[in-house]
């Protein structure tokens, strides 16, 4: 029953069909369409439609998102973009998906189909099953987890088998490469990801997403730069997103693990990745850039401009910088954001205790305090990030290549 | 039937066919994401159990780590089309199975399966309710204040066994 409380508006078609008869949604009116005892029945319904919508909203919202990057980094690059569908090339997505769907799924011999299959729609599932758990404007939610954090973090985290599972079924050696990358670059960001968010949870005092927004009185982007930026990039290459896209570097591996992925199997991998960066970027609105909270405009539409705001920056990341090389990705995981993920927990957790006040359910902060923790905040994270920059080298150590040439006895 | 039965019969013998053809099927890779699907619907029965946060955990930890370990060792073995190679352990596999298996039945029958509500009392029910739906602060008090020193010698011993295992295979320079 948890997600009746998510909106007046699921609970109202829930009385609607139900009625007062069940005890724990309270209807203002007694009886409903439905006789008693099917009360299931309206459940069922209620949460049937609640997933209907919410998919195909995310789904034109991404269908949107798509045609914003590729004109953006038309623009960022000087040309155009997609301009020929409809008017200013709005229905470019539209003609995309049509196109993947009539074409030929071809698969390559030898594969095992069930392994071939399953990534892409395990990929896609994992993008739906975060939109659970994120709160999209005051008292608009499907559940609210009291394990939210974790459970969007558990989600991510499947995304790693997946990929992993379709370079080895792909029978290219391009696409294992890739599936190795994948493994190393994913479980190493996935380190400092899950740490900075611990310095979020220390402040808002519970895993909940709705109960960490409704904890920011001051914004934590401010209360935690070191763990927004962290985050940030963390998340950008659980994404593979461009400085991090070894996965599928077009220069290096063709395109990676979904090298040989054709049709709509294709498509659905192309989704993916576009639907992720806007979960991403809501999970990181409601982490960091409190959540639904803002003047005069409603709740779900401050939401949905934090959102593409993100969405924005992390096409302007992408269009601005170059690739990383492999090492130097790794490198820059663990060398770099460990080791200040690490600071930024010890430096929140001391201030939570130096500044904070005892009360009843545990140590609460004044907003006096707040703001000296703001303060003493930005100051470590600017000092810290420029005194790792010049301490730490991302280059590997140089060692003598091994001779390509063939010995002696091979040419003989 | 309610519909926590029907989705407990469902999850349960999602559960248990899909362990049983991890051991049966041929090919590893199979077998590897058949285990994956087993972690999955044991993390579904923990969800009916109200554990979230062993689920979400379940689901971290064995799905986003193990599985993938797993799949690594395969591709290090050789031939994995193949399938297991059989060898002379099979007795004492065999013992052991059988030994872990009457060990799980004895739990099973000795346990008092009686619901929560037919037992515990008024308050003490409250209170389950107030852990169930605030459980990583409980969990958090417990393991961080309580009983810290065995969740820090947790620690120290996974990280000697970390250290361990890199001693172990260490490249030797001559």
């Amino acid at each position: 029953m948890a997600f009746l409380e998510g909106h007046a508006l699921f609970r109202n078609l829930y009385c609607l069909l139900a009625g007062n008869l069940d005890n724990t949604v309270a209807c203002s009116g007694r009886g409903g369409l439905l006789p008693v005892g099917w009360e299931w029945l309206a459940f069922a319904i209620t949460a049937f439609a609640i997933t209907m919508v919410l998919l195909n909203v995310f789904l034109v919202v991404t269908m949107f998102y798509t045609y914003m990057e590729r004109r953006l980094l038309g623009r960022f690059q000087g040309r155009l973009g997609p301009n020929r569908a409809g008017p200013f090339g709005l229905l470019q997505p539209v003609a995309d998906a049509i196109k993947l769907l009539t074409k030929e799924s071809i698969v390559p011999r030898g594969t095992d189909l069930l392994l071939h299959n399953l990534p892409p729609v395990i990929m896609v599932a994992t993008v739906f099953v975060t939109l659970a758990i994120l709160p999209f404007g005051e008292d608009t939610f499907v559940a609210n987890l009291n394990v939210g954090v974790l459970f969007f973090l558990a989600i991510t985290s499947v995304n790693a088998l997946a990929i992993f599972m379709a370079g080895l079924s792909s029978g290219n050696r391009y696409a294992v490469f890739s599936g190795m990358r994948a493994v190393a670059q994913l479980i190493s960001y996935e380190v400092p990801m899950v740490l900075s968010v611990v310095g979020v949870i220390l402040l808002a005092g519970s895993l909940s997403l709705v109960e960490i927004v409704e904890a920011q009185r001051i914004p934590f982007f401010l209360l935690q730069p070191l763990g927004l930026f962290i985050f940030v990039v963390a998340i950008s290459a659980e994404m593979n997103r461009t400085p991090f896209d070894q996965l599928e570097a077009e220069s290096e591996i063709v395109a990676g693990f979904h090298t040989e992925y054709t049709g709509m199997k294709f498509g659905l991998f192309y989704l993916a990745e576009y639907a992720a960066v806007l979960t991403s970027a809501a999970v990181i609105v409601t982490l960091f850039l409190d959540g639904w909270n803002g003047p005069w405009l409603p709740s779900p539409l401050w939401f949905l401009i934090k959102v593409f705001f993100l969405a924005f920056l992390f096409i302007w990341v992408r269009a601005t910088l170059p690739r990383l090389r492999i090492d130097q990705t790794m490198a820059f995981a663990w060398k770099f954001l460990l080791p200040l993920s690490l600071l930024n927990i010890f430096v929140t957790a001391t201030l939570v205790l130096l500044l904070g006040e005892e009360t009843a359910t545990g140590v609460a902060l004044s907003t006096g305090g707040l703001w000296a923790m703001a303060g003493i905040n930005s100051v470590v994270a600017l000092a810290s990030v420029l005194l790792f920059a010049r301490m730490v080298h991302l280059r590997t150590p140089v060692h003598p290549i091994p001779s390509m040439q063939p010995s002696p006895s091979e040419v003989a | 039937m309610t519909a926590q039965d029907i989705v407990f019969w469902l999850l349960a013998g999602g559960s248990i066919s899909a362990a049983v053809m991890v051991v049966t099927v041929k090919n590893i890779f199979r077998a590897a994401v058949l285990l994956a699907t087993t972690f999955m619907t044991v993390a579904g029965l923990f969800v009916l159990l109200n554990a979230d946060f062993l689920a979400v955990v379940q689901v971290l930890i064995y799905i986003g780590a193990i599985s993938i370990l797993l799949v690594f060792a395969a591709l290090l073995t050789q031939e994995p089309e193949a399938g297991n190679a059989s060898n002379r352990l099979r007795p004492p596999a065999l013992l052991g199975a059988v030994a872990f298996m009457a060990f799980i039945a004895a739990t099973i029958v000795r346990t008092n399966w009686s619901l929560m509500e037919e037992t515990l009392s008024e308050d003490t029910l409250a209170r389950v309710q107030e852990v169930l739906t605030h459980t990583p602060q409980w969990l958090a008090g417990l393991l961080l204040q309580e009983w810290v020193l065995p969740f820090e010698v947790a620690s120290v011993l996974l990280l000697a066994a970390v250290i361990g295992a890199l001693v172990l295979v260490r490249e030797r320079h001559p």
